[in-house]
């Protein structure tokens, strides 16, 4: 086998050469964490790897636009988790973040890298679906959003095609005054992929009895993170009450798809994904100044 | 193919030729004989191969060295000042931190990363701090109080 080459684009127009050289032998590699696993594993044997680590001034930083945040692709997780744009806007990401793995993997994997990463059982996507963020992703002719609901398109696949680069994730501000929680159901160690995850955003009405908005999205359910929309659709407009959230979480059982693992059987995971639903909106009602007695 | 890279370890410069998916771990221990480094899942779990990285730190067995070309780079080879131990390091000493002293380097490279980042750590963040950081002997107690003398004395 020839050897393993090495470059380092200074600009997107030098990473599309580099992609039009090495064709898809090439390999992107940001902070490597996700890559040199899979490398370690011989799931992926590039011929090139092609690092983005010159680009980290232009898709490094963190803004706020328009109602949204912007993160660039190269922005790091604990940059991220101590970012007081994010910590004001989408805590909720912030929150999960802090959840990935341990801080030594936090200060090299970038939200670019898990983002292409595709991995069902990373903790930040559940908050990206639940607060409909969008993916930039960058080509020699242009760039385009694709919402991130249509981003995941099975196990370890992504929407991004040869010769695409994501650059940025855009993440709406959290609705005022919502409830959010993420939660991650652990039975073996805290720095482990969840056994399931679930992200919840909830609104209430002005007299906070009434659902008005729900959004739910569930990880390590199935081949790709998830949006539990039958129960969000159940909650709307509906009565909050210990009731209402038991009947909504019980549909999530339809929802999930589950693989048997170390972590658990598929069957233990469906009825967890209902317990664990139910516990997220449970905490983002009380949060969003609702009562459940 | 190998690609020139310079390091700066342990206050001193290092340049090296390196294939692009040769891993810093192993530049440290196989190509420069810094062998206090150690390797144990080479997954990036189990926290025995953390070094500061400009710092902060970082799985020295998932990081090819040709991303960290030109950057800083402190072992536990270098905690130590003319010969002259860290409070960390003798904390681990006195307090019994270590018992067959494979995850050593890393438990105190993790505790010195810890304690430049916040002195007086309370005991949950020392471990949420040190949760990445296994023991096989389960000395965690010990090593919760080995970080707890060495906060002690800082100011």
């Amino acid at each position: 086998m020839p050897e393993m080459e090495y470059v380092e684009p200074s600009s997107l127009s030098e990473v599309f050469d580099a992609f039009d050289r090495y064709g898809e032998d090439g390999r992107l590699i940001a902070g490597g964490t996700g890559l040199i696993n899979l490398m370690k594993q011989r799931l992926v044997q590039p011929a090139a790897l092609i690092a983005l680590r010159k680009l980290s001034g232009s898709l490094g930083t963190i803004t706020s636009e328009n109602g949204s945040v912007r993160l660039g692709a190269l922005v790091i997780h604990r940059q991220l988790e101590a970012s007081p744009v994010v910590k004001q806007h989408i805590p909720l990401v912030a929150e999960a973040f802090g959840h990935v793995a341990t801080i030594r993997i936090r200060n090299i994997a970038t939200i670019g890298g898990g983002l292409a990463h595709g991995d069902p059982n990373l903790d930040p996507p559940s908050t990206y679906l639940a607060l409909d963020a969008m993916v930039r992703i960058a080509s020699r002719s242009g760039s385009r959003d694709v919402p991130i609901g249509e981003f995941y398109k099975d196990y370890y696949e992504t929407a991004v095609q040869p010769g695409e680069v994501v650059t940025d994730l855009i993440v709406p501000n959290q609705p005022a005054g919502a409830g959010t929680a993420y939660i991650k159901f652990l039975p073996r160690t805290a720095d482990d992929y969840a056994t399931v995850s679930v992200a919840a955003v909830v609104t209430l009405s002005a007299d906070k009895s009434r659902f008005q908005d729900v959004r739910i999205a569930l990880g390590s359910v199935g081949s790709t993170h998830i949006r539990a929309t039958a129960a969000e659709d159940l909650l709307k407009g509906r009565q909050v009450s210990p009731a209402s959230l038991k009947s909504a979480a019980a549909t999530v059982a339809e929802a999930v798809d589950p693989l048997t693992d170390v972590r658990g059987s598929g069957d233990y995971k469906r009825d967890m994904a209902v317990v664990w639903t139910r516990r997220a909106l449970e905490q983002a009602v009380v949060k969003a100044g609702g009562k459940l007695e | 193919m190998p690609y020139p890279i310079s390091l700066k370890i342990n206050g001193r410069n290092y340049n090296v030729d390196v294939a692009p998916d040769r891993l810093l771990v192993d530049i440290l221990r196989h190509d420069l004989g810094l062998t206090g480094t150690k390797e144990s899942c080479s997954v990036g779990v189990c926290g025995a191969c953390t070094v500061l990285l400009d710092g902060q730190m970082v799985s020295s067995c998932l990081l090819p060295g040709v991303l960290v070309n030109g950057r800083e780079i402190t072992t536990v080879e270098g905690l130590a000042q003319n010969e002259e131990l860290l409070p960390i390091q003798q904390a681990f000493i006195d307090h019994g931190g270590f018992q067959c002293g494979a995850c050593t380097p890393g438990q105190v490279v993790a505790a010195k990363a810890l304690l430049d980042e916040i002195p007086h750590p309370t005991e949950d963040q020392i471990k949420d701090w040190m949760m990445g950081n296994i023991c096989r002997c389960t000395g965690y107690y010990k090593i919760i109080e080995s970080i707890q003398a060495a906060a002690a004395v800082n100011p």
